[in-house]
């Protein structure tokens, strides 16, 4: 009698979890900020101004400026993925946690939308903290690419759902390795983030488009970092939104499926 | 408030038809071995794990409809140690509040409150890691108390406590009692259940084999005392030829009755026997008598 897809009954009281986990990353506040700070610094270096010199225009334009909203999504990607991976699983299986809170009016319901609501959280925060670092190389423009804050709690969710969902089923903590090198770490480096998606062979593309996340997110993000809209970000918008919502339900029954026996 | 109530793990039973009902106000004990399934029992009570078959009302409220309302008037105590690691022992129980809903303030009064009472205000800014296994139990408790719960759930409060420990717990136990807080605990260890507990069952591999008030139990089960004497064949024959109750642990004959002296005289004029102690009986002797001396897995 598992269920995979029934409509989770969370409430506000979601809430609380979200303050929990806000409130432990309050504690070590000047890591957590200063961190997402020099990481675009350490990739533009490397990737931009070191690559970059031998890449002189790439889509007409600099290296630097093509990849500065791939690293934003790449940084969307990772933020909510770890915590809703590592950091859940801690939670959960190492720390109690989960058990300690739904001995309270919480239920399991609330504690996993809370999580995910605080990895959406984690990436909303990253991004935010990398725009003024790349509007001071003049990477990206304004004001467009302050769009990209919303779109990150949005893109957040959904690889929030997407890690909650490997950690729901992952016998042990190592595990966790298997989706963080055969899934993100592919969609790291073919999602057009490195280079135009346009190189891949057509069939590759369609694939890359249908089952990487990522694809949509960089596409959305360089649409706003160059202020260049087209008609497809509805398309990877609304791609993002619906599998959110699938995963975000699958989610929530596969851990209650492990955590309620 | 429990009948039939049974747990299933796929096809191992871990709790087979149980039925107990407790009565507000009163301390309830569950005894038994590892794995008798009490801690399975308190999951089921809390609405955490739900339940395969049967009945399970709490406050007459059924545990698979009403869950948050009956979380929110229970305070629970759970057998493993699941403080917030990331916190201090303050922290621990304001954030514990919020999931109570109540306010800041009143959170604020009530654990300095509660602090004083586990006695462990001078800790209130350590973090978890750094309390020593009896502070963790306190705090635990104190816990448990942040929503001044009508029915509390005690999963083994005292184990691994030193004896000071032990007592300061029984002492705060006592003293909720006395507040009219219903008491619900298991443990394993006799003492603690002969002195706290009202009522209480005794429960093995799922079932519960008896229930009653700790004194009834034992002189229902056992007598008023214990006469110990050696495993010997004569004994044993002697002791059948006089139809005493007795029971044979390891090179130990435990003979169980009310008058001690008649047993001892007999035992010693007819059986021929040396070494003999008497001594009072206990709860101990109708839970070993009941579930068998044999080490559980
Ligand atoms: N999640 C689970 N999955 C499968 N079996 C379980 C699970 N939880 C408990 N059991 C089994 O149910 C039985 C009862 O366990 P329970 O924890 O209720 O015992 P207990 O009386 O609390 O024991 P102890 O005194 O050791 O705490 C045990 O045999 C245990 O192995
Ligand atoms: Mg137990």
């Amino acid at each position: 009698m598992r269920t995979y897809f029934k409509v989770p009954a969370f409430s506000k009281r979601a809430w609380k979890v979200w303050l929990r986990n806000r409130d432990v990353f309050m504690k070590t506040y000047k890591v957590n900020f200063i961190l997402p700070f020099l990481e675009p610094l350490l990739y533009l270096f490397a990737l931009g101004f070191g690559l970059g010199r031998y890449i002189e225009v790439i889509e007409g334009m600099t290296y630097a400026r093509f990849i500065a909203p791939a690293l934003i999504a790449v940084a969307i990607m990772n933020s909510a993925f770890f915590e809703c991976t590592y950091g859940s699983y801690v939670r959960m299986y190492y720390q109690k946690t989960f058990d300690a809170i739904i001995a309270t009016p919480l239920s399991i319901e609330d504690v996993i939308t809370g999580e995910l609501l605080w990895g959406a959280t984690r990436s909303l925060i990253h991004a935010t903290i990398m725009l003024p670092v790349l509007a001071a190389f003049g990477l990206i423009e304004l004001p467009s690419s302050l769009l990209i804050i919303p779109l990150s709690f949005l893109a957040g969710f959904l690889f929030a759902c997407i890690g909650m969902c490997f950690t729901a089923i992952t016998p042990n903590i190592n595990s966790l390795s298997y989706p963080t090198y055969l899934f993100i770490t592919p969609m790291f480096l073919f999602s057009g983030t490195f280079f135009p998606l346009t190189l891949l062979p057509k069939p590759i593309q369609y694939a890359a488009l249908a089952t990487l996340p990522l694809t949509h997110v960089v596409g959305i993000t360089r649409a706003l970092t160059l202020a260049a809209p087209s008609g497809f970000l509805l398309v990877s918008f609304a791609w993002i939104l619906i599998v959110s919502l699938i995963l975000f339900v699958l989610a929530v029954n596969l851990m209650k499926n492990r955590l309620i026996v | 408030m429990a009948e039939d109530l049974t747990k299933r793990f796929g096809e191992f039973v871990a709790v087979d038809k149980v039925r107990f009902t407790v009565h507000e106000g009163e301390v309830f004990g569950f005894l038994g071995p590892n794995g008798a399934g009490k801690t399975t029992t308190m999951k089921m009570i809390q609405c955490v794990s739900p339940m395969t078959a049967g009945t399970l009302t709490v406050f007459g409220m059924a545990v698979s409809s009403h869950q948050r309302e009956i979380k929110r008037l229970l305070g629970v105590a759970p057998q493993e140690t699941n403080l917030d690691p990331d916190f201090t022992v303050r922290e621990n129980l304001l954030v514990y509040s919020r999931y109570f809903d109540m306010p800041r303030t009143t959170a604020e009064r009530i654990i300095d409150e509660l602090l004083d009472f586990v006695q462990l205000r001078s800790k209130r800014d350590t973090v978890i890691e750094h309390l020593s296994s009896g502070m963790k139990r306190r705090l635990i408790l104190a816990r448990a108390l942040i929503n001044s719960p009508r029915l509390l759930i005690l999963d083994e409060p005292t184990i691994g406590l030193d004896p000071q420990a032990r007592h300061l717990i029984w002492d705060k136990i006592k003293s909720l009692q006395s507040q009219g807080i219903t008491i619900v605990l298991t443990t394993h260890y006799l003492e603690e259940a002969a002195r706290l507990c009202d009522r209480l069952v005794i429960m093995d591999t799922g079932r519960i084999l008896v229930e009653g008030r700790p004194d009834e139990l034992v002189r229902a089960y056992i007598g008023s005392e214990v006469v110990e004497a050696a495993n010997e064949p004569e004994v044993i024959a002697c002791l059948a030829r006089n139809g005493a109750s007795y029971e044979v642990f390891g090179d130990r004959v435990q003979i169980y009755t009310t008058n001690p002296r008649e047993i001892t005289y007999t035992l010693l004029k007819e059986c021929k026997l040396g070494q003999l102690t008497a001594r009072s009986a206990t709860l101990e002797d109708v839970f070993l008598k009941l579930t068998g001396r044999k080490l559980r897995e």
